[in-house]
């Protein structure tokens, strides 16, 4: 009895020292655990990888079964890909593998025996790790030509380009305590004070391309400034885009009204409100916005080159581009598809969207989050 | 030699399983890290910013556990010990908080918050740490609950009547004569609920914004946002070395209080004065209160509909929305599936280890005890990355398999199948065994009739705790992928919620409510009590 009772105080002693110790110095910073080691400014990212691209599919590939990687956004209709199994034989199994970084970390991970034969959702931001890490094997394919000019940004074509879609500032119009932003100036201005709600980059892609947007408006020398303006301006940062929209924004009964989303929003607002509704509640900041571009590529490891090269050649068809505005809700890269009404109606993208070099982006990107961490966050 | 062999036998299949599935998968991901090129390990570990990170990790895991034994204990008593109309309601309705997906247990924390004004003015809570710890004694009191509650309610109590006929006042019999009998199921649970928010993610990421940083969150930074495989590995490794820490200390500490015990089947009695049922229904009620609170905000909201309530999101449930590539019904069906499978899998493999540890060999068991704790402190992300990496090729080519999301999902629920039966079985006074057999009975009939009884209860409990796991999971099999046919519930609800459209978080808030449902009613089903005509 004596022993027990004896490791029963022990333990409770220890209990509260720890309690009172840590309440002492509670910490909760979000720290930096490795060193940055920012790329160099040479990168290898567009240099030519040297392998021979794959020919264009010709023979009878009926029978064949591929695997297709993407991420969990990854939406098309149910008869899409059947339609590609009714016109070639190839049957694709789908896979969905998290978010756009777990997509492409997997991927690295795998790179020796690879889970699949083609990749769907790398993005811009992500284009370079994947390309540095010799993830892709090239295929130019034959509509390309179709594809707006801009997106097709590896001169190798080691990733084709899918769809588009521009991450800008959403506000919330009868929510505004004033008149609407137009610039993102604006943003670090009194009327906006405790408004703004966005996501932290090293979590969330659209908080990522949206610092990816200070960066290109302001340069390297004038972002940190920006943002020390938007803290002191009362921003707030959330982890994902759910609990920004869902939570802090006007949308979930949050108090804020302005938003870091996507442009395609307030037609998604439209097609899915509940009561149905005239208009979008939200409109779109055009000033903020920065361009997101998803490829499509066949990763090297792959058994079956020409099937993938064929799926790679079907997804830039009429079938599939046509059904990716109200299933993903972002716009095809197939320049001669007609989209949908509520697109036309609600939908935008930028003309002239911010952009940066997906090169420069994976060079600077460790650098970039540790200085925006240290600068928002501390 | 018989008997070696049968052991041997006995403990091969937990040892495989584990090996196989855990062990294997895990040791490969990290040698893939550790051996990799760039910074040097030392310097990765040196950093005080990762003594920060651990620092945080420890203090809200151990204020998180501390304070949920607090609120589950008063409850564990009065289901253990007092029989009456409804006790199995609220014992299912205790563990539906913990299959809730932690996205849906964010999103109704902060609709909390939102309803009593604590999220802005003087007092703001959104973002701070007591969010998080609130969050995590919602999940995890019902671990609390069923396992010291089950063992608690198998204790027979005539030692505290002999207490109390020699003149102690029902506390102090409680103090000095319930607690120490209590102590291996109090260790065992407070291990696991600390393991659990040790390694606590979702819950962090969310409710703590950006600011809160726990070694799990980190890991998952360093894998998936920068690829820096390096620095997530020797995050595991530290992660893994403070579980094993910890479960030696509790074990070590476990070892001095097992001791024989005379257990009844059900020692609960009907409640005896006014002033018991009283404090019962006090009791039941502020505790449920509690967990009803965010579950009330989910429900609310999943009957808003069009302009006023209905329940046209539930309706839209049976339809295939545009965003999920199966209806909610067949994500309910995978749900379901992949839950039976995965609490037949722990029943199998933590039946198995339960009689190894509980009555083979002292040693080996201690281990093969241990080793199945493991799993529950190890991150998600190492797992799952583990798995991806390691079960590529035959005979293990299981990574595109249907069957390897019960596994992983079976991995932590193995745990709490021993955790619930090993107690019992140890606990058996031996001289009842010896009895039996005197009086003529052959050893797989004494087996029958005494461990039996006793331990099926166990096991029904333990099961029914891992398929509740396995229904509410989201952890390392999102990391392996899957196909779209697999959806499973919580799944579907992340993706509900990660569109814009109030028609869409009407459905999510409408099939977390089926999902509590279901569990309920499940977990309802499994926990019979062998008392008829007793709810």
């Amino acid at each position: 009895m004596c022993s027990k009772s004896r490791s029963i105080r022990v333990l409770v002693s220890l209990a509260v020292a720890i309690t009172m110790f840590a309440s002492a110095c509670s910490s909760d910073d979000v720290g930096d655990v490795a060193t940055a080691t920012s790329g160099g400014a040479e990168s290898t990212c567009f240099a030519d990888p040297g392998i021979d691209p794959i020919a264009t599919p010709t023979g009878d590939l009926a029978g064949t079964t591929i695997t297709l990687v993407t991420h969990d956004s990854f939406f098309v209709s149910e008869g899409t890909l059947k339609a590609f199994t009714d016109e070639t034989g190839i049957v694709v199994e789908q896979v969905a593998a998290g978010d756009a970084g777990q997509l492409v970390s997997s991927a690295v991970l795998t790179i020796d025996n690879p889970t699949a034969d083609v990749m769907f959702g790398i993005d811009n931001a992500f284009l370079c790790r994947g390309l540095e890490a010799g993830l892709f094997l090239p295929y130019e394919a034959a509509r390309l030509g179709d594809v707006h000019a801009e997106l097709a940004v590896d001169p190798h074509h080691r990733v084709t380009p899918v769809d588009f879609g521009d991450v800008c500032v959403n506000y919330w119009v009868d929510a505004l305590p004033g008149a609407a932003p137009a610039s993102l100036d604006d943003l670090t201005e009194a009327d906006f004070a405790d408004q703004f709600v966005t996501m932290n980059p090293e979590t969330s892609s659209p908080g990522f391309a949206f610092l990816l947007a200070t960066i290109a408006k302001y340069g390297e020398d004038g972002w940190e400034d920006y943002w020390s303006g938007l803290v002191d301006n009362g921003v707030e940062i959330t982890a994902g885009w759910s609990d920004a929209y869902y939570g802090s924004f006007t949308a979930g009964g949050g108090t804020r009204s302005v938003v870091t989303s996507y442009a395609s929003s307030p037609p998604a607002e439209f097609l899915f409100a509940d009561p149905p509704v005239d208009a979008p509640p939200t409109e779109v900041l055009f000033d903020s916005c920065f361009r997101q571009i998803e490829f499509a590529g066949i990763l090297a490891g792959t058994e079956h080159p020409e099937a993938a090269a064929a799926l790679i050649e079907f997804m830039l068809s009429e079938t599939f581009q046509s059904d990716i505005p109200e299933n993903m809700f972002v716009y095809p890269a197939n320049s001669t598809i007609a989209l949908p009404d509520s697109f036309v109606r609600f939908g935008a993208t930028a003309d002239d969207p911010l952009i940066i070099d997906p090169a420069v982006i994976e060079a600077n990107r460790d650098d970039w989050t540790e200085r925006w961490t240290t600068v928002v966050l501390r | 030699m018989n008997e070696r062999r049968a052991w041997a036998a006995i403990g091969l299949l937990p040892v495989l399983f584990l090996s196989a599935f855990f062990l294997y998968p895990v040791g490969a991901v990290l040698v893939r890290g550790l051996t990799a090129d760039s910074t040097s390990l030392a310097d990765i570990v040196s950093r005080p910013a990762l003594r920060r990170v651990v620092w945080f990790t420890f203090w809200q895991a151990s204020v998180s556990t501390a304070l949920t034994l607090l609120a589950a204990l008063p409850l564990t008593a009065v289901l253990a010990n007092f029989r009456f109309r409804g006790r199995r309601l609220v014992r299912a309705l205790v563990t539906i908080p913990f299959v809730l997906p932690t996205v849906v247990v964010a999103a109704a924390f902060v609709a909390v918050l939102d309803r009593f004004g604590l999220d802005r003015g003087a007092v703001n809570l959104r973002h701070t740490v007591w969010v998080i710890l609130a969050a995590h004694v919602f999940f995890n009191i019902a671990v609390v609950v069923r396992t010291v509650g089950g063992f608690w309610s198998q204790l027979d109590d005539r030692q505290e009547q002999a207490a109390r006929s020699l003149g102690a006042s029902p506390l102090r019999a409680f103090w000095e004569v319930t607690v120490p009998r209590l102590k291996a199921a109090l260790l065992a649970s407070t291990a696991i609920v600390f393991l659990f928010t040790f390694t606590s993610f979702g819950l962090i990421l969310l409710l703590g914004g950006s600011r809160m940083a726990s070694i799990e969150t980190e890991i998952f930074r360093y894998a998936v946002s920068r690829t820096d495989f390096a620095t997530a590995a020797v995050l595991s490794v530290v992660q893994l070395v403070a579980v094993l820490a910890l479960v030696v200390v509790s074990t070590r500490l476990q070892r001095r209080t097992t001791g024989t015990e005379r257990l009844a089947v059900d020692r609960s009695t009907p409640f005896t004065t006014n002033r018991q049922r009283a404090a019962a229904v006090l009791v039941a009620t502020a505790t449920l209160a509690f967990l009803a609170l965010p579950v009330a905000s989910l429900v609310e909201r999943s009957f808003r509909h069009g302009d006023g309530y209905g329940l046209g999101n539930y309706r839209a449930l049976t339809e295939r929305v545009p965003l999920l590539p199966v209806s909610a019904l067949r994500a309910l069906g995978n749900s379901l599936a992949f839950g039976v499978t995965a609490a037949a899998i722990a029943f199998a493999v933590g039946g198995a280890a339960a009689l190894f540890v509980a009555l083979g060999p002292k040693r080996l068991g201690k281990a093969l005890d241990l080793g199945l704790l493991l799993p529950l402190g190890t991150s998600a992300v190492t797992l799952g990355f583990g798995m991806l990496i390691a079960l590529d090729e035959p005979p293990l080519d299981l990574r595109q398999s249907w069957i390897i999301i019960p596994i992983a999902q079976a991995l932590i629920g193995v745990p709490f199948v021993v955790r619930a039966i090993a107690p019992v079985l140890q606990s058996i006074d031996p001289k009842v065994r010896e009895a039996a057999a005197t009086l003529g009975a052959a050893p797989w009939a004494v087996r029958r009739e005494i461990d039996l009884p006793l331990a099926a209860k166990a096991a029904a409990i333990g099961t029914g705790f891992a398929f509740a796991i396995a229904i509410g999971e989201f952890g390392a099999t999102s990391f392996v992928g899957r196909r779209p046919g697999h959806l499973t519930v919580p799944l579907s609800i992340a993706r509900l919620l990660g569109q814009p459209g109030e028609a869409l978080r009407g459905q999510a808030m409408a099939l977390s409510v089926v999902l509590m449902l279901v569990t309920t009613i499940v977990v309802f089903l499994v926990d019979r009590n062998d008392q008829a005509g007793v709810l």
